[in-house]
């Protein structure tokens, strides 16, 4: 009974979201107070609605209802309690039904922060925001309902697939979600800003910290599931360029590029179409990865469904998203008014510059992701692009945006003198050069491309610290946002040192080995002491245990396991990794080899630098951090107003 | 320079940087686009010689032979068959029976030298790429049972 009613309340949900899509802006088209007064009630209503709907299948999914199909499929009695609940989106439905209620969060939040703003504003947001839920909410009723019962119940569940019963993906997904739908808060800004017809920079700065928000939770969600990859998938790999992981990369690089439109528009009046484009591309970029991800023309651990009804409806969604703000862009984007001049030496120019490389990343990550289902949906072949393709393009496109960061920061908005900046950048370019050889000569497998990876990080590390003295010279509070952009900056050169390293200096080893074998990489030793059976609370496994010593010495036990769980025949390898400052051990244990002796395929690796990819991720969200809690964006938001 | 020379000269370096950031992107991505072909067309020597691409379809009962790391198997759509040689670790999920999908190039004697061979995470999952050679073998099959043959 419960779960009908959680249906029930969905149901209701959409049809709240209708009358805060419409009557809001119909409010702020007829001049009419009390329509545009219904915003902010009907978000929190539609809030309420859908968190309980969530609740209702929670709460099935961690009381064992098998009667709800959804939880036959994806959860199991033997479930560990937070796995049961990570159930609820580990399926095409639930996951849905986590990114509505995230939408509906974000439009209260965007209700109760947004006191200061005019009411007509308000009415625009929330209804622009009204509508991309009735959308998604008639998706979910009419497509994919979690609510769907099984007559008879089923005895027992399927089991959550193994490979997401992981700390990791319990918080991968909602943090990734609240990033996508987060767009959607810039995107609304944006539109209202286009509807409203008044394409002032008060806009902008309302948005500045949602885009910021949004972007944070991108930012840790493309890192864990990297993460998450890195050590579930036994590979050792963080980064594969698979489409799933392009459909999240795309938005993000839009939302970093529009950050900085953002602040473009806000302190200097420049860039408003640009913004205002942007913002319209991240969330469509957001949309269209909902739609890679879960319509399954990509059919990976990510892709729930196969009914192409879901992937046409998504489709159809897109394609109205992009078209009626594309049409709406096009008949208001003149009338807004230019900024201020912009030399061809200002911070502006390089802002400019690094965000249109960005673009020019995005599309290119684009074309590569797209272009083989739309050959393949074509009928034209089949083919594959591959990670080759991903780095030649990539790689090259993103060292001027590193390179650029440290100009960009040092030159004055409107002019700088080129010789001024010259003498600014000599010392962290001395700095970069030296550190760049000296990677080269004196490493025993350096190369120009590791040289140049660490010539960037240390560019921008000096260029920013010189940047911090320069201003700690200069008398006035300092802002918590100039902290926030340097710490982010500061992130982005430990990935590129986390990168380079790893790049350069790995070391893999496949081996097979039998017991009291030993294999050495680098200055460590692994000897295999032994190989035990483990049983699980829903798995059997093969444990092997490792001595590991460094230059002799016992350093201490490694254990990785393969895995079988009892609900599928997948094996699953589980990877034992000795996480460092400076390098990562990975054991990774593959077959059993059948002989005389038992021996088993081992594959070893040796991974310098590989967690400053994730430090300098958390880098970038504690930057964004620091960003939003400045005060400006409050005060300045209501001396707008 | 005037402001209007700059303005040109800014414009004009944008749209020469974009040329050129265009011009390098579809270079890769001409060279990097691997294609893929059905155990069929490869016997019947459609795939290209010297350049890397895919081939898709079952693993071979019993073709399964292991020396260590190097490993030797044969994919087959039913129809044709392709014998495949690889040296590393094979996926978890590869087994004799079910769907695979190999990366490499043709080597001397018509056989192929996979570099890669694709994992997939989910034990009911067909390699798209691997159906679409079953698919292809056994609609060629029906469509010869019913012509008439010479």
């Amino acid at each position: 009974m419960i779960v009908e009613i959680g249906h029930f309340a969905l149901i209701l949900a959409a049809c709240v979201a209708l009358v805060q899509g419409v009557l809001p802006l119909a409010g702020t088209a007829f001049d009419h107070q009390r329509w545009q007064a219904l915003a902010r009630p009907s978000a929190a209503v539609q809030f309420l609605l859908i968190a309980f709907s969530f609740g209702v299948l929670a709460h099935g999914a961690l009381t064992d209802d098998f009667s709800i199909k959804y939880i036959a499929e994806h959860s199991n009695s033997l479930l560990p309690a937070q796995y049961k609940f990570a159930s609820v989106w580990g399926g095409h439905e639930g996951s849905l039904l986590l990114w509505m209620l995230m939408l509906s969060g974000w439009t209260v939040s965007v209700a109760l922060f947004s006191r200061t703003l005019p009411l007509a504003m308000v009415a625009r947001v929330i209804g622009i925001l009204g509508l991309v839920s009735t959308g998604f909410l008639m998706f979910i009723l009419t497509t994919s309902s979690p609510f769907e019962r099984l007559l008879p119940a089923a005895p027992d569940g399927r089991d959550l697939n193994p490979l997401l019963q992981d700390p990791g993906l319990v918080i991968h997904p909602p943090m990734l979600y609240m990033g996508y739908v987060g767009f959607s808060v810039a995107f609304a800004f944006s539109v209202a800003a286009l509807m409203s017809g008044r394409m002032d920079a008060a806009w902008a700065r309302w948005s500045r910290p949602w885009t910021v928000v949004a972007w944070i939770f991108m930012t840790a969600g493309i890192a864990l599931g990297s993460w998450w990859a890195y050590y579930e998938l036994g590979w050792g790999g963080w980064w594969f360029w698979d489409p799933v992981e392009n459909a999240s990369l795309m938005p993000w690089l839009f939302g970093t590029a529009l950050i900085h439109a953002l602040m473009v528009t806000d302190k200097r009046g420049g860039f408003k179409a640009w913004s205002v484009l942007l913002a319209i591309g991240a969330f469509s970029l957001s949309l269209l990865g909902t739609f890679l991800v879960r319509s399954g023309v990509l059919t990976s651990v990510h892709a729930f469904a196969s009914d192409p009804k879901r992937g046409v409806f998504i489709l159809i969604f897109l394609a109205l998203v992009v078209g009626i703000s594309l049409t709406l862009f096009a008949w208001r984007a003149p009338k807004a008014t230019l900024g201020g001049k912009i030399g061809l030496v200002s911070r502006e120019s390089m802002l400019l510059v690094n965000s249109v490389l960005l673009v020019v990343a995005t599309g290119a990550v684009l074309l590569g992701t797209v272009y083989p289902l739309i050959v393949d949906a074509l009928n034209l072949g089949k083919l594959s692009v591959g990670a080759p393709y991903f780095n030649a393009v990539f790689v090259p496109l993103m060292v001027p945006v590193v390179f650029l960061m440290v100009p960009g920061g040092i030159s004055h908005w409107r002019e700088s003198r080129l010789k001024e900046l010259g003498q600014d950048m000599l010392v962290p370019a001395i700095a970069a050069v030296l550190a760049g050889l000296a990677v080269w000569t004196l490493t025993e497998r350096g190369s120009w491309l590791t040289a140049m990876g660490t010539a960037l990080a240390v560019w921008v590390v000096v260029g920013l610290v010189m940047q911090i003295v320069a201003r700690l010279q200069k008398p006035g509070r300092i802002a918590p946002s100039f902290w926030g952009m340097h710490l982010a900056h500061l992130g982005i050169a430990v990935v590129v040192v986390g990168i380079t390293m790893v790049k350069g200096y790995e070391v893999e080893r496949d081996v097979r080995m039998g017991l009291n074998d030993t294999v050495s990489i680098e200055n460590y030793s692994f000897e295999l002491t032994g190989v035990s059976q483990v049983d699980g609370p829903n798995y059997k496994a093969i444990r092997a245990e490792f001595k590991v010593s460094k230059d002799g010495q016992f350093l201490e036990l490694m254990k990785p396991e393969k895995r079988k769980y009892f609900s599928s025949a997948m094996p699953m390898t589980e990877a034992a990794i000795d996480t460092g400052l400076f390098r990562d051990l990975y054991l990774s244990l593959g077959e059993a080899i059948e002989g005389s002796t038992p021996q088993w395929s081992v594959r070893v690796f040796y991974k310098p630098f590989v967690s400053w990819i994730w430090y300098g991720a958390i880098l970038m969200v504690l930057g964004g951090l620091f960003a939003v809690s400045d005060r400006r964006y409050r005060n300045s938001a209501a001396s707008v107003a | 320079m005037k402001p209007r020379h700059q303005r040109f000269l800014l414009i004009t370096l944008g749209v020469a940087a974009l040329a050129v950031a265009g011009m390098f992107v579809l270079n890769a991505f001409q060279s990097n686009l691997v294609f893929f072909f059905t155990p069929t067309q490869v016997s019947n020597g459609e795939a290209p010689k010297g350049r890397a691409f895919r081939v898709g379809g079952m693993v071979k009962e019993g073709s399964l032979v292991k020396d260590g790391e190097n490993v030797q198997f044969v994919i087959t759509d039913f129809a044709h068959d392709v014998p495949v040689v690889y040296k590393g670790l094979l996926p978890d999920l590869f087994k004799e029976g079910k769907g695979v999908v190999a990366q490499g190039k043709l080597s001397q004697d018509n056989g192929f030298a996979a570099s890669e061979v694709l994992a997939k995470h989910d034990e009911n999952y067909m390699p798209p790429e691997a159906k679409h050679a079953l698919d292809e073998a056994a609609a060629s099959r029906a469509a010869k049972s019913v012509m008439p043959s010479k």
